[in-house]
């Protein structure tokens, strides 16, 4: 629903609403020459007239002297380490004096977060991690607890990036859904949007004046213009049969041979889940520390089991990986794993482009 | 919300040496009233848990009715378990579970059931042999056929003769190389099938092992009548979590820790045999 205009002089008063009902904000900011999310305390911080060139293997930034706060497509990372945290300790057991282990569960309260500039490409995302975390046979209680203590404020995308799709994939560049407070950034402010009572109780304390029908057109084709920039595209159909019916497509050898099986992609990926768990046992011994950290299917140890690897070949781990996130991801979570948000494909240090090696597999039209 | 990752702890009541690396630990909780609501199906696992050391999935083999202990039977082949190996009676470990999905049992009533297995990976399915033969009355023919590398393999192989001499009951036991005083077969389990008497079309087979012994036992079962979905096996795969949420155990879209580790052929056929999955 439509709230107001909020002029960008004014920006900082919903930084302050959201301090005000208890949130520590976090905000995309410019840091190591990339857009990166943290803690935002001032509007200052926010990366005004900052504007990225991401192309496969290659994310750099430009200065410009436009006004915008938001005039970037995503960086490395956004949403997903606040809710799916990188590294986190589940449980910690001790060895007691009769030879007893006593096991206590770790699990720091959870802080209320407002995060600002949510892209629609990781509001999708976030709602297929939702699914994985919490919806599955065992609710995941750590997730569960910050997803509950989290604020969202959405930017819809005006400026992609070369490496988006996410017109294609459905889930951008407008945010349709899942957010508390959606903003249209333009040139001297924002179109402000709520999406739940939450969203309604902080627009409420915001100086907004109506918005005007020139506003409302111009974020439209902002939007527009969006989707149409956009070069790149996945095939939309569901590609799990043609992924699985071309197991033993020369493809997989070619780009195993490019693919360093470093990782990166799964990293930067804000669907993909995988962790693993390990024990860090105290010098004296006497307590030991469960935890869990973000692992990768392309690692050595992801397939393995007692003595072997069972992905001992990178293009395997290739394969794993892509018949998983656009083929095995509709029979777990009815669509497939990829938003469209391209950071695999900026983030890979030798430029593979996930959309490329889809075409090339399944066949369907190329980019252009 | 209660968390599903947190193990609980069990005390080791009895440790028995199967053979020079493999041994049953004999378990319960410590808790009492942990111990009195634990339930669990032939062909689940528990997650077990080494103090300072880590975690690992391993099937649960003892009797479901047997409300004294459960046991798990290991083989020592990592980190983890070599430690497990260390244990003696009185210590104790975390334990959580059960997970996963066991043998279909209810589906094998009054029919003929068929257990094969090879390698060392006979203790899942050991639970169904003794599970059958405790209840005989409830189904018809037991076949077990059972194929180790050598002969020293073979665990509890005084049960092996006791169960061929039951009722109705075939046993047909392989070994790759043998040794003085082998009373079975010298070669592969799977050169034994056209020893089996059963009635094929209706029979429940149930098969745990490496994966190129089962695609061959699948081959000759499904060539003489086997239904695809009367199939069943018990699968593999890297397990961190067991509750479906680290990734490891994935098999095409399932999550074996999950949807497993028992599937009926027809599940898993799309993805069986090939590597990489």
């Amino acid at each position: 629903m439509e709230a107001g205009f909020l002029p960008r002089a004014a920006f900082q008063r919903l930084l302050d609403a959201l301090h005000e009902a208890g949130y520590r904000c976090i905000g995309p900011q410019l840091r190591d020459n990339a857009v990166v999310y943290d803690t935002l305390a001032r509007v200052g911080q926010l990366p005004q007239g900052v504007r990225d060139r991401q192309t496969p293997g290659s994310y750099r930034i430009e200065k410009t002297d436009q006004p915008r706060f938001f005039a970037w497509a995503n960086g490395p990372q956004a949403l997903k380490p606040f809710l799916f945290a990188p590294r986190e300790p589940l449980w910690r057991s001790q060895r007691a004096a009769d030879n007893a282990i006593r096991f206590a569960e770790v699990s720091p309260p959870p802080e209320p977060l407002a995060v600002i500039g949510v892209r629609a490409c990781d509001l999708s995302a976030l709602r297929l991690q939702d699914r994985h975390f919490l919806e599955g046979n065992f609710a995941d209680s750590r997730y569960a607890a910050r997803r509950e203590n989290l604020f969202l404020v959405a930017v819809h995308c005006s400026h992609p990036a070369d490496t988006c799709f996410c017109a294609s994939t459905g889930d951008g560049p407008r945010a349709e859904q899942g957010f508390d407070l959606a903003l249209n950034e333009l040139d001297d402010g924002y179109l402000v949007q709520t999406g739940s009572d939450r969203g309604r109780g902080i627009a409420a304390q915001l100086p907004l004046s109506p918005a005007t029908d020139a506003q409302r057109r111009l974020a439209d084709s902002e939007i527009g213009n969006a989707a149409q920039q956009q070069t790149r595209h996945l095939p939309s159909r569901n590609l799990r049969d043609a992924l699985f019916a071309s197991l033993a497509h020369p493809r997989w050898e070619e780009v195993g041979g490019r693919c360093l099986s470093c990782g990166n992609c799964t990293s930067v990926c804000p669907t993909c889940f995988c962790h693993s768990e390990a024990d860090e046992t105290a010098l004296d011994g006497g307590h030991s520390i469960h935890a869990r950290q973000w692992d990768s299917c392309f690692t050595q140890g992801h397939s393995y089991i007692h003595g072997m690897t069972l992905r001992s070949e990178t293009r395997m781990r290739y394969r794993q990986w892509l018949t998983h996130k656009l083929g095995s991801w509709h029979e777990q979570y009815g669509r497939s794993g990829c938003v469209g948000c391209g950071r695999c494909i900026a983030w890979c240090p030798v430029g593979i482009d996930i959309t490329e090696e889809a075409v090339a597999i399944c066949g369907g039209e190329a980019n252009g | 919300m209660a968390d599903p990752h947190l193990p609980q702890e069990a005390e080791v009541v009895e440790r028995i040496q199967e053979s020079p690396t493999i041994f049953t630990l004999r378990l319960r909780f410590t808790d009492p009233a942990r111990h009195a609501a634990f339930r669990f199906a032939p062909g689940q696992f528990n997650m077990l848990y080494l103090y300072g050391v880590g975690e690992v999935a391993i099937s649960i083999v003892s009797d479901p009715e047997d409300p004294q202990l459960f046991d798990h039977t290991i083989r020592v082949v990592g980190r983890v378990t070599r430690g497990l190996a260390q244990l003696k009676t009185g210590d104790r470990l975390g334990v959580r579970g059960p997970y996963g999905r066991g043998w279909p049992l209810a589906l094998a009533q009054d029919r003929d059931v068929m257990i094969v297995t090879g390698g060392l990976g006979c203790a899942p399915v050991v639970s169904v042999i003794n599970y059958v033969i405790r209840r005989r009355e409830r189904f018809r023919r037991l076949v077990i056929m059972q194929g180790v590398k050598h002969s020293d393999d073979l665990i509890w192989r005084s049960q092996y003769s006791r169960w061929s001499k039951q009722p109705d009951t075939q046993v047909l036991v392989a070994a790759d190389v043998g040794a003085t005083l082998w009373p079975w077969h010298v070669g592969h389990v799977t050169e034994l099938f056209g020893k089996v008497e059963m009635d094929f079309p209706r029979a429940v087979v149930m098969m745990c092992g490496p994966e190129g012994m089962m695609q061959v036992a699948v081959d000759h079962l499904l060539e003489r009548g086997v239904r695809e979905d009367s199939l069943h096996l018990s699968m593999e795969r890297s397990m961190n979590c067991a509750v479906g949420l680290c990734g490891h155990c994935q098999y095409g879209g399932k999550f074996v820790c999950q949807d497993g580790p028992v599937f009926s052929y027809s599940e898993v056929k799309p993805l069986f045999g090939i590597r990489g999955f």
